[in-house]
């Protein structure tokens, strides 16, 4: 499996932020804090109409599930077309990819979870009395999840289009529609269906937050698994728990079973590699249809109606362009560049000052002193859960790395695993730690890291089925063996893999301390120490300027820790140990 | 348009290229070039890998604007891709996504042929290159010659009136080329398509000696076209062939002779004289060894013919040219009249053990390669003998892109540690004297 997608966008060559990166950095802060106040005006006077009743009957059970699995596929296809959309837009355009890039890897690691006590109010108020509203605000809370990496992972396949078959469309004549759909889009598959892939992972995991969150002291309950789930942790009803847990794991399989694999069997086709490669995905339900007489008829309608979109005539045909035209649009498209410059930087300008005369207003120094405190503890503990799940996953992965049957049955399963949202997991935990009367700041960590270790096995996994079998022989050749035969064999080679995995693991553990660092039990609250449990206390007691000074804070954390230590170590992965 | 350019397929008129990168000196790609290519004709553009002639194809086939001049098809000025012109390309350039039947409609789908029709020519012209039963098959199936069928069965469906060819068989083994260039001769001398003329851009000797009616020598930094000469050999060719071998001869001695002008007799007893911004080409020091070793055997003399030297050592002219070149340079051989002779020095050099060779190879490369000598300076005059590679990189990017200077450097690091002149860190980048003097 190729597992391992390049994290980052930029160029490694500057490992350390440039100017575009900050300028988008304090671009998308001050966008949280204008929405944060439009937020608060708007949730005070605001009516949220009848609470939307949750029933805990299994009855309910499977068409909450189905809304929630709707959800998700709404989500799936807005984020499509962001990535279409800006994705090309960036490769295409020097000046675009300048901001959208950097803007986008910001958007990328910052925890979005954070948002949803903004995005929530500001979307009823865009549709009043209407489910509309908390449905929007959900379905862009899980588009905010997953947009951003199949966005990257577009645009860089965009560019690595070789340029003779660039060459060769243009010479035969394809317009940019065919070109798009015949050469650009089947370029980016492999990538765009991988991403799609995390995307829906990490997917579940919102869609199952942000279907009950309480906003200024008030709940919103969009009928689906989440608010099931939640609801039962309300009434301590141990047993719907469990119904829900098992109704996720069904989902979760149909969805592996029926999209994930079938499509990752099918990507196959689009690999450029032009060599056959020996492990292919496979997959029963690509096989039926390759198989099956009527679904032959049905491929055929579809390759008609394909047929007809790629060749469809937007334009009359083109005649020879004459250069002047050409030369005169370059003078227009000077002067736009440059009004745009000029206006970026006012808007950077505005949106720093914006940023510290809000938090300023209403927050005292020694507030912001202590948020970065509780930053630094989530960070922290962020930090120890990495070390703990590589201890343990690094040699499980290269164990079963090195053997080429396990990991064709581990791999999946750890897939499998990584796509269930933990947070589902979370009332089990809770409930031993309400038991044993336990330090609740040490035992909801590992909460935080539950549903994001996986990509540490699987990325350990891909990485040692590379490690050539020459370098294996030559090493038992000369008996090297025990801790030498790590330091110097196995560890440089699974490096870069490992390197992405922790970073994904990291990124998604920020994310998860927002709902697991504080937990409902029976109606009483539990807070752990943390900068998860301040922002989303800050956000039930409806204090804007708080919430956006934890989630400034924890996003200034996430991009530091990124571009200071993950990404100069990504860089000497890819640098040092690559096999080629 | 006067009467003589529409008489010609294609006409190049004074084209220049070059690359301008931020404020750099522009790197010039081709220079003047004129030529044209007139009805019936096949005509082969050959020259050293890295001399212009893909980029002077790619402007023959509107892909790239030229800095200067123009190229006219059928009279008309080439500004983007027109019909009537098709491409076959080096790497093939299939859609790996698509089946060879689908690779070889895309063209016709681009002009908007129904469905149905375009079908029906794409299967004959499969037919015809010989491709049947392939049809379904995805490129990465196939084999490379079974590849570059499909990439000639869709440059041929677009019924074109002159086929342009990109190093088009150097990507495939001996015997598969041979085999494809004859079934092309076929299609062209049956007349089973509708071509009027065939550009093949190749920097293979032979190769273009059995295909073309005239042959185009290229001769590069920058590309100029440095002489002309018409083959009127009878189909088919036999490499073997006496005429053949004359030749082949002719161009070996063509493409090696240095333009001297005046000096001539005193140039050839001197060592060829670089600057600063030469481009190393990539040559092996242990290549440059095996050449002399070859060329000192007691059957050779010291001398040896270049196409025999081709030969014997299985390296084509593509090859071969980089070596010889820079045995020149170096003063351990000269070049004429499609002749290798060693000089003392290389003689001494084949000779030698080990050590005594990178002995001389140092003092050759300080004395004749002005980079090593202005490394060596630099780095003398650093109180702790090391400097970072990026202050060499910043000066070659003088005359180079920053990539041609990152090569050439790499080139230079190379020789530098067989002299063990200096010595190179990968991790810090960092260049350092061996023995500070």
């Amino acid at each position: 499996m190729r597992l391992r997608k390049s994290v980052f966008a930029t160029n490694y060559r500057h490992a350390y932020p440039n100017l575009w990166d900050i300028a988008a950095l304090v671009v998308v802060l001050a966008i949280i804090v204008v929405l944060a106040i439009a937020a608060k005006q708007m949730s005070s006077p605001f009516d949220l109409g009848e609470p939307i009743a949750i029933h805990l009957s299994t009855l309910y059970l499977p068409d909450y599930a189905l809304r929630t699995v709707m959800r998700m596929f709404i989500a799936m296809g807005v984020s499509l077309l962001i990535t279409f959309i800006f994705g090309t837009w960036a490769a295409k355009s020097r000046h675009a990819e300048r901001i959208i890039i950097p803007t986008v890897d910001i958007l990328q690691s910052v925890p979005i979870l954070g948002f949803l006590s903004i995005s929530v109010p500001t979307f009823i108020g865009l549709f009043p009395k209407s489910m509309l509203g908390p449905e929007c605000a959900a379905i862009f809370a899980i588009v905010t999840s997953q947009a951003w990496n199949m966005l990257l992972g577009f645009y860089q396949s965009l560019k690595m289009v070789p340029s003779d078959l660039k060459d060769a469309s243009r010479l035969f004549h394809l317009n940019a529609w065919q070109r798009f759909w015949r050469v650009e889009v089947p370029m980016t598959i492999p990538s765009l269906l991988w991403n799609m892939m995390l995307s829906m992972s990490a997917g579940w995991f919102f869609v199952v937050a942000s279907e009950a969150i309480s906003v200024a002291n008030q709940s919103i309950m969009l009928p689906g698994i989440g608010s099931y789930i939640a609801v039962a942790i309300e009434h301590s009803d141990m047993q719907a728990i469990f119904y829900a847990i098992a109704m996720m794991l069904g989902v979760i399989m149909l969805y592996d079973q029926l999209l994930f694999r079938p499509l990752m069997a099918w990507s196959e086709k689009f690999r450029t590699d032009l060599e056959p490669n020996d492990h292919m995905a496979e997959s029963w339900v690509v096989d039926m249809f390759r198989q099956g007489k009527w679904f032959e008829r049905i491929g055929y309608f579809l390759a008609i109606l394909r047929d007809i979109v790629i060749n469809i005539r937007l334009a009359p045909r083109r005649e020879l362009s004459s250069n002047s035209v050409l030369k005169k649009s370059n003078k227009i498209l000077f002067v736009l560049t440059w009004v745009c410059h000029v206006a970026i930087y006012l808007a950077i300008f505005m949106a720093l000052g914006l940023l510290v005369k809000f938090i300023a207003q209403q927050t005292s120094l020694k507030e912001v002193f202590m948020v970065i405190g509780l930053g630094l503890v989530t960070a922290i503990k962020i930090l120890v859960l990495i070390i703990i799940c590589s201890v343990i996953w690094i040699p499980i992965g290269v164990w079963v790395g090195l053997r080429p049957k396990a990991a064709a049955i581990i791999q999946p399963i750890a897939q499998f695993f990584a796509a269930f949202p933990a947070n589902l997991l979370y009332p089990i935990v809770v409930i031993s730690i309400v038991h044993y009367h336990a330090n609740i700041t040490i035992w909801t960590a590992p909460l935080m890291i539950l549903g994001t270790q996986w990509y540490i096995l699987f990325n350990v996994i891909a990485g040692t089925t590379t490690l050539p079998k020459e370098l294996l022989m030559a090493a038992k050749l000369f008996r090297v063996r025990g801790w030498l035969k790590w330091r110097a064999v196995i560890l440089p080679v699974i490096f870069p893999y490992y390197i992405t995995g922790a970073v994904a693991a990291a990124g998604g553990a920020w994310n998860a301390s927002i709902v697991a660092e504080v937990f409902n039990w029976g109606g009483q609250t539990f807070h752990a120490i943390g900068l998860g449990a301040y922002i989303s206390e800050m956000t039930r007691a409806g204090k804007p300027a708080q919430e956006a000074l934890g989630i400034v804070v924890m996003c200034l954390l996430v991009v530091i820790i990124n571009r200071l230590i993950w990404k100069p170590l990504y860089a000497l992965a890819e640098e040092r140990f690559h096999v080629e | 348009m006067n009467k003589h350019e529409v008489s010609s397929i294609i006409h190049v008129s004074h084209v220049s290229k070059s690359f301008q990168k931020g404020k750099k000196q522009p790197l010039k790609v081709i220079e003047n070039i004129n030529f044209e290519i007139k009805p019936g004709e096949i005509v082969a553009l050959l020259g050293k890998s890295g001399c212009g002639k893909s980029t002077l194809l790619r402007i023959m086939a509107g892909l790239i604007e030229p800095s200067e001049g123009e190229v006219f098809y059928r009279g008309h000025k080439i500004s983007e891709p027109v019909q009537g012109i098709s491409m076959v390309f080096q790497s093939f350039a299939l859609m790996p996504w698509l089946t060879v039947l689908q690779n070889v409609e895309l063209g016709l789908e681009a002009q908007g042929i129904s469905i149905h029709e375009r079908r029906k020519r794409a299967l004959r012209a499969i037919d015809t290159i010989g491709l049947d039963g392939f049809e379904s098959a995805f490129p990465k199936e196939l084999s490379g010659g079974m590849r570059q069928r499909v990439g000639f069965a869709r440059a041929l469906v677009v019924n074109p009136d002159i086929l342009l060819m990109d190093e088009p068989f150097s990507a495939l083994d001996v015997l598969t080329s041979e085999n494809l260039r004859g079934d092309l001769l076929d299609l062209w001398y049956t007349k089973k398509t509708r071509l009027n003329g065939i550009l093949l851009v190749t920097h293979d000797i032979d190769e273009a000696v059995e295909m073309a009616d005239r042959i185009i020598i290229f001769h590069n930094n920058p590309g100029t076209i440095k002489a002309e000469l018409a083959v009127d050999l009878p189909h088919p060719r036999h490499s073997q062939s006496k005429e053949f071998r004359q030749i082949v001869d002719k161009i070996y001695t063509l493409m090696t002779t240095r333009e001297l002008g005046k000096g001539f007799a005193a140039a050839r007893m001197q060592p060829r004289a670089i600057g600063l911004g030469y481009r190393l080409p990539d040559v092996q020091t242990s290549d440059l060894a095996g050449i002399l070793e070859t060329l000192n055997e007691p059957e050779n003399k010291g001398r040896m013919d270049l196409p025999e030297l081709s030969e014997k050592v299985f390296l084509d002219g593509d090859d071969l040219f980089p070596l010889t070149e820079v045995l020149e340079i170096l003063n351990f051989a000269r070049v004429s009249q499609g002749d290798i002779t060693m000089t003392p020095e290389g003689i001494t050099f084949a000779n030698a053990d080990m050590l005594e060779r990178k002995k001389l190879f140092s003092k050759h490369i300080l004395r004749y390669i002005p980079l090593a000598k202005h490394i060596c300076d630099l780095l003398d005059q650093e109180s702790k003998h090391s400097l970072s590679e990026e202050i060499f990189l910043k000066e070659l990017e003088e005359y180079f892109t920053e990539q041609e200077a990152e090569r050439v450097l790499t080139v230079m690091i190379g020789w530098g540690r067989y002299a063990e002149l200096f010595a190179y860190d990968f991790n810090s980048g960092v260049l350092s004297l061996e023995n500070p003097g």
